[in-house]
């Protein structure tokens, strides 16, 4: 029985149980997909309005999509902060705005992509009807909202500065040694990291 | 977390922290994967896969987080295993509380797929506004915590050779299942709350099918992974990560899976840093979803919501589903000549409003609840259902048909359990808080049940029929 197993594992890749787990997944999806009925999977009329585009969709969507987007926002963020730095290092601050800046932008873009529709006012007939009201709020709600963010991040980064620029000076005062930024900033929040490396 | 995309492209303007060698290309990239000779069958196929990477195939050199790994990974997916049951058994139960032996639930018919059938229950009276406010909000919660997921474990998408055995190939296609799944249930959840109906197909049933498929993608992940989650979660000590600040976060061990980058940059966030942001996320989805169906002052923070809205102060100013001009109710057919029509029994009886006021009435106070998870507790005043059972001569009714005016259309009828017509709570409400239901409440009357969903409580009623 262990040789028997061990020539299918090579084989297979895998423990036999392995496959016997997943041919029993792809048996039942095959049983949803009866019961929902194979033809409603497509639609004839409208290609992108079926389970089937926007089942496997949802994965291209994600995975090629906004994954690669916000990497490369967040990357883009961080190469223009060095070019930025690095042609004027004396005005290179003391901590490090990326979180600062990252943050804001997470919480708004999070509530942007979950409440779109009332933001970009699609739906709005559909909307109408059901609740008697118009979408109209919800633009100017979600834009606060990111203003507060920004606004908070704000504050907590004066905050910080005037922390870290504060032990810098003590420090100075006490030794020749300068406490470096990562160091000093208070663990806290986690929102400060290395002016170096940003 | 540190920036990492799957292009090559930008991964040179990072170079600058850490490598020893800038400029030098990684160590994988554009070579064949180093060959352990561990390849299934057929080893020819899967070797000469191996040898053929396409361009554009980002090396996993290109995803540089120091804090990507199976610990972190596993945290999320611990989050998950115990959260998303509980969406999935919610979401279950609430197609129970539509009544499939009335035939009314959507979709139809589902095969051995459902919950054994039962009964839904009138009390507790919250119950249907409980399991579908549980069912939309921690969907809505759990959204930033299957982003950061999925996030963690992107380099496995991009690992180059992408198979090396049919167990790898089969499990591939698994993985549709479960993130194909989890995506297409949220998006869709996601608009369908918005009443924003871009998809085109009907959301039930396809929100239903689809989750089938997610859980079934979801157990078979469990199964395999379950060992792994385990064992990197004792890899590292939940309580020394939280004591850890960005000065001392390290990449780490490195894993067979490949989620540890080979050439790690500097952290800019530490690992409870990206943990309290990924909590930060779902506490901010939290507060600005959950007063839409507990109501009071929370509703008040729900602000990006359909059910957020105040509609004034009146004693009829609460949340509107479907409008008197959405169902085409003309205002005549409102008036002093409406009739309820009872049937049932021997006779018709025929009822008109005053003599409806004249009868027993009685005040509950009821929540609506919706299947876009928010709900609304007023005080109602009318009919005791079971008394216009025993009128129309059918005192102890197995179900009932109610009617609406409205001609037509989704939810412009409805069928009640027996224990639904005979509960002391449930009512043909002709008052809402004191004063006459408005059009848009279902004037001149609408049936209210406790714990039934909010389609069912039906508005403009114009007809019962008591079934023994």
């Amino acid at each position: 029985m262990g040789a028997a197993t061990d020539r299918a594992r090579r084989r297979y890749g895998a423990h036999p149980l392995h496959l016997l787990t997943l041919l029993a997944s792809f048996a039942l999806v095959g049983y949803v997909i009866s019961q929902l009925g194979v033809h409603s999977l497509w639609n004839d009329k409208v290609w992108w309005q079926s389970i089937i585009v926007w089942f496997l969709g949802a994965i291209v969507l994600h995975d090629l999509v906004l994954f690669p987007f916000y990497a490369l926002a967040d990357r883009s963020l961080g190469a223009g902060w060095r070019a930025v730095t690095g042609r004027a290092p004396q005005v290179t601050p003391a901590v490090s705005p990326r979180n600062y800046l990252r943050i804001p932008t997470m919480a708004s873009g999070l509530l942007l992509l979950l409440f779109f529709p009332g933001i970009i006012q699609q739906g709005s007939a559909s909307y109408q009807r059901a609740t008697g009201l118009t979408q109209q709020p919800y633009l100017g709600r979600w834009l606060l909202l990111t203003g507060a963010f920004f606004a908070a991040s704000a504050v907590a980064y004066a905050v910080r500065t005037v922390q870290v620029r504060r032990r810098g000076a003590e420090s100075e005062a006490a030794g020749p040694s300068v406490v470096p930024a990562d160091a000093a900033a208070p663990s806290g929040t986690e929102a400060s990291s290395g002016g170096a490396t940003c | 977390m540190t920036a990492d995309g799957p292009g090559g492209v930008v991964t040179g303007a990072s170079d600058d922290h850490g490598a020893s060698d800038p400029g030098a290309a990684r160590p994988d990239d554009g070579v064949p994967a180093p060959d352990d000779g561990r390849y299934g069958f057929p080893e020819r196929l899967w070797r000469s896969v191996a040898e053929h990477r396409p361009p554009g195939v980002p090396s996993t050199g290109a995803f540089r987080s120091p804090l990507r790994g199976p610990w972190l990974t596993s945290v999320f997916g611990f989050l998950l295993l115990i959260s998303l049951p509980l969406v999935a058994l919610t979401g279950l139960l609430d197609f129970i509380a539509y009544g499939p032996r009335l035939h009314q639930s959507i979709p139809g018919n589902v095969g051995f797929l459902h919950l054994p059938f039962f009964d839904w229950p009138t009390r507790p009276a919250w119950l249907f506004q409980a399991t579908e406010g549980l069912h939309v909000t921690l969907g809505l919660v759990l959204v930033p915590v299957v982003l950061a997921k999925l996030w963690s474990v992107m380099p496995k998408l991009f690992t180059w050779p992408p198979l090396r055995s049919v167990a790898d190939l089969l499990e591939r296609l698994s993985l549709v299942m479960i993130v194909g799944g989890i995506v297409f249930e949220m998006a869709t959840g996601i608009l369908n709350i918005q009443y924003d109906y871009l998809f085109g197909f009907n959301f039930y049933t396809a929100h239903y099918f689809g989750a089938w498929v997610f859980m079934t993608g979801f157990v078979v992940h469990v199964a395999f992974k379950f060992p792994t989650m385990v064992r990197s979660l004792r890899s590292r000590s939940l309580v020394a990560e939280l004591r850890t600040p960005l000065a001392d976060t390290v990449p780490e061990a490195s894993d067979e899976d490949g989620l540890v980058p080979t050439d790690p940059a500097a952290p800019t966030i530490s690992r409870r840093g990206a943990l309290a942001l990924v909590g930060g996320g779902s506490l901010l989805v939290a507060v600005l979803t959950v007063g839409q169906s507990i109501g009071g002052v929370a509703r008040e923070a729900a602000l990006l919501i359909p059910r957020g809205r105040s509609y004034g102060n009146g004693p009829n100013d609460f949340q509107v589903n479907k409008t008197a001009v959405a169902a085409s109710i003309e205002p005549s057919a409102t008036g002093p000549s409406w009739r309820l029509s009872l049937t049932g029994g021997s006779a018709e009886v025929t009822l008109d409003r005053v003599t409806l006021m004249a009868m027993h009435q009685h005040t509950a106070d009821l929540p609506i609840a919706c299947v876009e998870g928010w709900s609304s507790t007023q005080r109602w005043t009318g009919v005791r259902l079971a008394d216009l059972a025993r009128l129309a001569g059918v005192p102890d009714p197995s179900k009932a048909h109610v009617q609406s005016l409205e001609g037509g259309g989704g939810f412009s009828e409805a069928w009640l359990q027996g224990n639904q017509v005979l509960d002391p709570d449930a009512l043909l409400a002709l008052c809402v808080n004191g004063v006459d239901l408005s059009p848009d409440h279902g004037y001149p009357a609408r049936v209210i049940v406790p714990a039934l969903p909010g389609v069912h409580c039906t508005k403009w009623v114009r007809s019962i029929e008591f079934v023994r």
